[in-house]
C-alpha cells in the first residue's frame, strides 16, 4: 500500500487537570476515609470502621458488577436481581448447614473447602435461575424498560416465594464457619476475621474482572459490546450469546454476593435480596451504567460512608447513602465513570 | 463486466411505520468498486443496513454469491465475507485504538503485514496505538473506521460516505487508501456525495431516489454526462 501524505495529527496532549479529571472519582475513596480520620476521635475506631466498609463495599460490588453490565450491555432493567442473590444465599447456606463436620471445626483448610462448596453451589444454582430468568422473563421484553420493570418484578416476588416453598418462611441461621469467627488485632483496632475475608475476595474478583475486561478477546466484545452492540454484530460476533453470558454470570456473581452477605450477617431471609437492591441500584446509577470500575469505586463510597456515618450519627445513616447519590449525579449527571448514556 | 458478487432484486424495507426503500435493484460486480448515489435521504445507508441485516428487508432478495442472506442475522452475514463502515464510523471510543482493531480480527491475531500495510496508509493509528479511540480527530476516528474493516481481508465492502465532513488533506489520505484496497482486488459498494473522489474510485454507479434505484451503469459514463448528473443527482452547473 501507498503511503499516505505527511499532515501533522491533530492530537495535542491535553493539559494535567484535565489528564486527570477521569481519575477524580478514584481521589474520592482516599478523601472519604481521610475525612472520616479527621472526624473519628480514635484511631483504632476509625480503622475499625474502614474495614468494616471496605467489607461491605465489596459485598455490594460483588453483587453490582453483574448487574451493572446487565445493565449497559443489554439494556435491561432486572428488578430480579435481587431474587439471584436471595437464591444463592439459600442454597449456599444449605451447602454449610449440611457440612456441620467442615463449617463447625477449628480447622482452616476444612472451613474454607465448606465455604468454597456453599459458594460453588450458590454460583451454580443462581447462574442457573438467571440462565431461566433470561430465557423466559427478559427475552420477551427487550428493548421495553417498563415491561422490563414489571416483568422482572414479578419474576422477583415468584422466586421469593419458591423460596418461601423451598426452604419455609422463617429466617435462617448462618453460623459462621469456626475460623471465621472472632476477630484479630491490629493497631489497637479489632477487625472481623471475616471481613478481612470479604475485603480480599472482593479484591480478587475486582482485579479478575479486570483482567477479563481488559486483557480478553470475551471482554473487548462485552467492553465494546455495552457501546455499541449494534457494530459488534456488524464485525462477526454473535451478540446475543454474549447477552446471555453476561446475564448468567452476573446473577453467578449475585449469588456468590448471597453467601457472603449471608456469612456477614449471620441469618437469612427470602426478602434479603430484595433489601439489598436499594444499595445494589445506588452503586450501579452513581458508578455509571456499564461501568466495573465506576461500580467498584460506588461500591467502596457507599460502605464507607454507610460505616462512618452509623458511628457518628447514626439517625443519618439512613438518609447517608441517598445523599451521596444526590451529590454525585449533581456533580456527573451521568454517574462517575459512564460507559452508556442513560436512555 | 465480471460476475456479481452481491445482487438486490425488488427490495423494500421500512423502518416503524414508514416505507423507506420501495423498489431497489442493483448488482454489485465481483472485484470492482460500485458508487451507491443519490440526495440526501434517498435511501443510499439504509441500502447499506438492509444488506448487513440491521434493517430487515420486507420484500426483496439479498443475493451475495447467490446465497439469500436477507433473513439471516447481522453477524452471519458478517462472517460470509462482509464488511462494513457505518455511516457514524461505529467505532468503540472506551476502546484503545489497537482494541479496536484487535476486536475487528475475528479469525484471530491480526496479520503483521496487513496491519503495517494499514499503518503505512493511516500513520496517526500507529501515533495513537495505545489511545482511547474516542480521543481521536474526527479524521482519525474516520481512519480507524476504515481500517478495522480492511484488518482482514474480507469479499466485499460496504463503506458509508467516508469522506463525509473531514478536511481535505484527511479526504486524500482515505481515498488514497481505498484506491490501494481496489488495486488489490477488492469489492465495494461505496456510498459518497463527493462526485469528484466517486469519478476518481468507482468503476460502476447506482443511482437512487426516494427509496428506488433510478440508473445503473459505468461510472464513466455518469461522469462524462453533465446533463445526465443534473438530473440524476441535482447537481448545479452539471446540467
Amino acid at each position: 500500500m501507498s503511503r499516505a501524505p505527511e499532515h501533522a495529527p491533530t492530537f495535542t496532549r491535553p493539559p494535567l487537570a484535565r489528564r486527570l479529571e477521569p481519575w477524580l472519582p478514584v481521589l474520592l475513596i482516599p478523601a472519604l476515609m481521610l475525612a472520616g480520620l479527621v472526624l473519628i476521635p480514635q484511631g483504632s475506631s476509625w480503622l475499625t470502621l474502614t474495614v468494616s466498609g471496605l467489607a461491605m463495599g465489596m459485598m455490594i460490588f460483588t453483587i453490582a458488577s453483574g448487574m451493572t453490565l446487565v445493565f449497559g450491555l443489554m439494556d435491561v432493567i432486572n428488578f430480579g436481581h435481587g431474587a439471584f442473590i436471595s437464591f444463592g444465599a439459600f442454597v449456599g447456606a444449605t451447602v454449610l448447614l449440611a457440612l456441620p463436620g467442615m463449617a463447625g471445626a477449628a480447622d482452616m483448610p476444612a472451613n474454607v473447602a465448606a465455604v468454597a462448596l456453599a459458594i460453588a453451589a450458590a454460583m451454580a444454582a443462581a447462574g442457573g435461575l438467571g440462565l431461566g430468568f433470561e430465557r423466559w422473563i427478559v427475552r420477551p421484553v427487550y428493548g421495553s424498560h417498563l415491561k422490563q420493570i414489571l416483568v422482572t418484578m414479578g419474576g422477583l416476588i415468584v422466586a421469593e416465594q419458591l423460596i418461601h416453598v423451598i426452604w419455609g418462611g422463617e429466617q435462617i441461621a448462618v453460623p459462621r464457619p469456626e475460623t471465621l469467627k472472632g476477630a484479630v488485632t491490629f493497631a489497637g483496632a479489632a477487625l472481623e476475621k471475616y471481613r478481612l475475608l470479604a475485603v480480599a475476595i472482593g479484591l480478587v474478583l475486582f482485579l479478575g474482572m479486570r483482567w477479563l475486561l481488559r486483557a480478553t478477546r470475551l471482554g473487548l466484545i462485552v467492553r465494546a459490546g455495552v457501546e455499541n452492540p449494534e457494530m459488534v454484530q456488524a464485525l462477526g460476533y454473535r451478540i446475543r450469546r454474549v447477552f446471555v453470558l453476561v446475564f448468567v454470570a452476573g446473577s453467578a456473581l449475585a449469588g456468590l454476593g448471597g453467601v457472603m452477605w449471608a456469612l456477614y450477617q449471620e441469618v437469612i431471609t427470602a426478602g434479603m435480596g430484595n433489601q439489598i437492591m436499594v444499595l445494589v441500584f445506588i452503586v450501579v446509577i452513581i458508578g455509571g451504567l456499564g461501568s466495573v470500575e465506576g461500580c467498584f469505586i460506588g461500591a467502596l463510597l457507599v460502605g464507607l460512608l454507610q460505616n462512618y456515618v452509623a458511628f457518628l450519627e447514626p439517625k443519618a445513616a439512613l438518609v447517608s447513602n441517598i445523599a451521596l447519590m444526590v451529590a454525585v449525579l449533581m456533580w456527573r449527571p451521568q454517574g462517575m465513570i459512564p460507559v452508556v448514556k442513560a436512555k | 463486466m465480471s460476475e456479481p458478487i452481491l445482487t438486490l432484486r425488488s427490495v423494500a424495507t421500512d423502518i416503524g411505520r414508514y416505507h423507506i426503500l420501495h423498489d431497489v435493484s442493483f448488482s454489485v460486480p465481483r472485484g470492482e468498486v460500485t458508487m451507491l448515489l443519490g440526495r440526501n435521504g434517498a435511501g443510499k445507508t439504509t441500502t447499506l443496513r438492509t444488506i448487513m441485516g440491521l434493517w430487515r428487508a420486507r420484500t426483496g432478495q439479498v443475493l451475495f454469491a447467490d446465497e439469500d442472506i436477507a433473513a439471516l442475522p447481522t453477524a452471519e452475514i458478517s462472517r460470509r465475507g462482509i464488511a462494513y463502515v457505518p455511516e457514524d464510523m461505529g467505532i468503540f471510543s472506551d476502546l484503545t485504538v489497537g482494541e479496536n482493531l484487535r476486536l475487528a480480527a475475528i479469525s484471530g491475531p491480526m496479520d503483521k503485514a496487513r496491519l503495517a500495510w494499514i499503518t503505512a496508509a493511516f500513520p496517526p493509528l500507529k501515533t495513537f496505538w495505545d489511545s482511547a479511540a474516542g480521543t481521536l480527530s474526527g479524521g482519525q476516528k474516520q481512519m480507524l473506521s476504515v481500517a478495522r474493516a480492511m484488518i482482514e481481508e474480507r469479499r466485499l465492502y460496504l463503506i458509508d460516505e467516508p469522506s463525509k465532513g473531514l478536511a481535505p488533506a484527511i479526504v486524500t489520505t482515505l481515498a488514497r487508501a481505498l484506491k490501494d484496497l481496489k488495486r488489490a482486488g477488492a469489492t465495494i459498494l461505496l456510498v459518497e456525495q463527493n462526485f469528484a473522489l466517486s469519478r476518481a474510485l468507482g468503476d460502476g454507479a447506482v443511482v437512487m431516489e426516494d427509496g428506488r434505484t433510478v440508473w445503473s451503469g459505468r461510472m464513466a459514463d455518469l461522469a462524462a454526462d453533465a446533463a445526465l448528473q443534473g438530473r440524476l443527482l441535482g447537481m448545479e452547473g452539471a446540467a
